[in-house]
């Protein structure tokens, strides 16, 4: 569906399902260079088991107007103006990677808003190397390539994805490729730049599911001790064998894990 | 800044795809010879057949083994995905009915593959598909061929049986500026000499029976989705309803929605090969896998024979003209050498000095080649056009796709290039004495 916000309109994949008032909301909120489409199967589950969904694209990427927001504070205050735009007053929010600090931020700082939260591949600090910094800011597509390569598992890189047919990495691969000139770098930027994540864990109030990687490259788990550590109403689970790419490497566990917690 | 370390050609032949086996620990990937497969509960069940779950219901819509296979080839090509089919004709008819319904046009290059040929002429026609073909090195002719109906291009990376180089970069090029995908038909190149990808296609299908099997032994295809094409770039998103419409046979599923880059595989699984049912046997794709282990040795020797035959040939005083695009004097040896620079397969086809009757004495007379209707086998093949592949087409349409009464193709295999050539060279005396 596409809302309608002061500054542009934006996408959000709905499972082909009208807003039901009398329903709860999840929000999901994508990482760097993504889109809704990496939460296809998650999505469209709770679309089709008593949630209205919106999985939105952010600004910038996918369908969706304007420019990407500069920061993951920006990202966090644009949730609830989408929550308006869909007439929706509280919903749970599930955010992947860049999107995840973007879900803990928001919680932190719009707690009426927010019902609950999974934090999905977060890492608080989440660094970017200044090479790769470098790459993005030239729109180089060897950035896409590193970011590809550092998001999937070992075991990944060769192939085994549970979608029939579907070549993982070339899939993700090719997703990034379709991302706006800039909109990588501003992503990275945010993700680099964002500094308040252990204080914005201390300010959240609603349960939060923390899932990791075991193999994570992209985002370590070791800079996500101090945020799990940090939050007061959380559970975690690890997926072994897993990289960044959770969604994709662990469709059905991660759609598991959130189903018991939403 | 470096590239980041990915797998090459030879190791995606052999390991892209497959993992030991879970239940088991097998190494080689395992014949799931099953037509269904359990569901651990009612809610999983409805939840693989609403696309809310990953993973296989029944062996029409995917099967592990064939999941495999279709992993492989979407590796070695670079593409998001694929779906296998019960023979290459299925894999370019599942392409087509994915994108295009009654009132659709294709514009083709006239040098194909007569059974694509036959489906796109004949065939199509009588469901409101219809094509135009036009000589595949005159660019202005695709061009002026595109209609407002037009919803696909389509040629092969190395056309039948006259070897024209497609040259994909201009033609997609062409297709883009026309908001169009380009579909190429690979088989000749497989991905060891050609990645039509790389190069601007956006589809494309092999007859998997031929180098990627290697051995003769089965029929397959298989369709490959670059996921590069922007289905939704039109606004009126009219084009392409299939992918950017609700469908009515999928809860009103809109797949370019649901997929950003695999909108058209999406389609062509749910609905295509659902619907019309030309899938891939588990034990067929165990055959094109075990074949595509060893595609990069294959197609170095498939590639390094046909140059020796290729060679003498060309200098053998019964032949009057050799089609292979290596050679200076071919019309595309310029672009072959550009796209092609690995070779130009073993598939190629020669005139004979010769008449009809001493045409059939040469394939009669030959004995390590054997007279049948295929190519890319490891064994020698050897055919007559004319009078066989391409048998329905009038005259003017042989000699626009460059066949005369005397020319024949060859496959050239794996066998000892003395031994082809000695074979070659025996049946040419044979058919001068005729």
């Amino acid at each position: 569906m596409r809302l309608t916000l002061d500054d542009g309109d934006v996408y959000a994949y709905a499972g082909a399902r009208a807003h039901d008032a009398a329903l709860r909301t999840v929000v999901f909120v994508h990482g760097a260079a993504n889109d809704h489409s990496v939460w296809a199967l998650q999505s469209r589950y709770f679309a089709h088991h008593g949630f209205n969904v919106l999985a939105v694209d952010l600004p910038g990427h996918g369908r969706s107007d304007g420019a990407a927001l500069g920061s993951v504070d920006a990202i966090a205050d644009w949730i609830p103006r989408v929550l308006d735009a869909a007439k929706i007053d509280r919903a749970a929010v599930v955010g992947h990677s860049m999107g995840s600090l973007a879900t803990l931020a928001c919680a932190a700082r719009y707690p009426e808003r927010v019902r609950k939260i999974a934090l999905i591949g977060p890492a608080v600090p989440m660094p970017v190397s200044d090479t790769l910094l470098a790459a993005a800011k030239e729109d180089d597509h060897v950035a896409f390539e590193w970011i590809n390569g550092w998001s999937h598992s070992a075991g990944k890189q060769v192939g085994g994805n549970q979608v029939p047919g579907m070549w993982m990495t070339g899939s993700a691969l090719r997703l990034m490729e379709r991302t706006r000139p800039g909109v990588l770098h501003t992503d990275l930027v945010a993700c680099h730049t964002y500094s308040t994540g252990l204080e914005a864990a201390k300010d959240v109030r609603c349960s939060t599911l923390v899932i990791l990687g075991g193999r994570d490259v992209m985002a370590p788990n070791r800079n996500a001790r101090a945020l799990i550590e940090a939050l007061s109403d959380k559970r975690s689970v690890t997926f072994q064998d897993t990289g960044h790419a959770l969604m994709a490497e662990q469709p059905d566990a991660v759609l598991d894990a959130l189903r018991e917690f939403l | 800044m470096n590239k980041p370390k990915t797998f090459h050609l030879d190791t995606l032949s052999l390991h892209a795809g497959a993992r030991p086996d879970p239940a088991t620990g097998a190494r080689a990937t395992p014949i799931y010879q099953t037509a269904s497969f359990v569901f651990p509960d009612s809610d999983h069940a409805a939840a693989l057949f609403n696309m809310e779950r990953a993973g296989h219901v029944y062996s029409r819509i995917s099967n592990p083994t064939v999941a495999v296979l279709e992993e492989r080839i979407a590796a070695l090509e670079g593409g998001v995905g694929a779906i296998g089919t019960a023979s290459g004709q299925a894999a370019l008819h599942l392409a087509i009915v994915t994108l295009i319904g009654a009132g659709g046009h294709i514009v083709a290059s006239r040098s194909l593959y007569g059974g694509s040929h036959n489906l796109l002429d004949y065939t199509l026609p009588r469901f409101g598909v219809e094509a135009a073909f036009v000589n595949t090195r005159d660019i202005d002719a695709w061009r002026d061929a595109i209609r407002p109906n037009t919803r696909l291009l389509f040629g092969e990376t190395l056309g039948n049986p006259g070897l024209d180089v497609l040259d994909i970069p201009r033609i997609a090029d062409l297709a883009h500026e026309h908001g169009l995908p380009l579909l190429v038909d690979a088989t000749f190149t497989t991905p060891y000499l050609s990645r039509p990808f790389e190069q601007g296609a956006d589809l494309i299908f092999h007859s998997a029976t031929k180098f990627l099997s290697g051995h003769g032994v089965v029929i397959g295809g298989l369709l490959v989705d670059s996921g590069k094409f922007d289905w939704n770039a039109d606004p009126s998103r009219d084009k392409f309803p299939t992918l950017t419409q609700p469908y009515r046979g999928f809860h009103d599923m809109v797949f370019s929605e649901e997929s950003t880059t695999g909108a058209f595989l999406l389609r062509a699984r749910r609905e295509g090969i659902r619907d019309f049912g030309a899938c891939m046997s588990p034990f067929t794709a165990f055959q094109i896998l075990q074949g595509i282990e060893t595609l990069p040795l294959r197609m170095q020797k498939h590639v390094a024979n046909t140059r020796r035959i290729v060679a003498f040939l060309s200098e053998h005083p019964m032949v009057a003209a050799v089609g292979y695009p290596e050679l200076p004097d071919h019309p595309d040896h310029a672009l072959a050498q550009r796209l092609l620079p690995l070779g130009c397969g073993a598939v190629f086809s020669f005139n004979l000095k010769a008449s009809r009757t001493q045409g059939r004495k040469f394939i009669e007379s030959l004995n390590v080649f054997s007279h049948l209707a295929n190519v890319g086998d490891a064994k020698s093949l050897v055919i007559h056009p004319a009078s066989t592949t391409h048998f329905r087409m009038s005259t003017h349409d042989l000699t626009q796709a460059g066949i005369t009464e005397g020319t024949i193709r060859l496959s050239v295999g794996l066998e000892d290039a003395d031994d082809l050539i000695e074979d070659l060279s025996r049946a040419l005396y044979a058919s001068g004495k005729a």
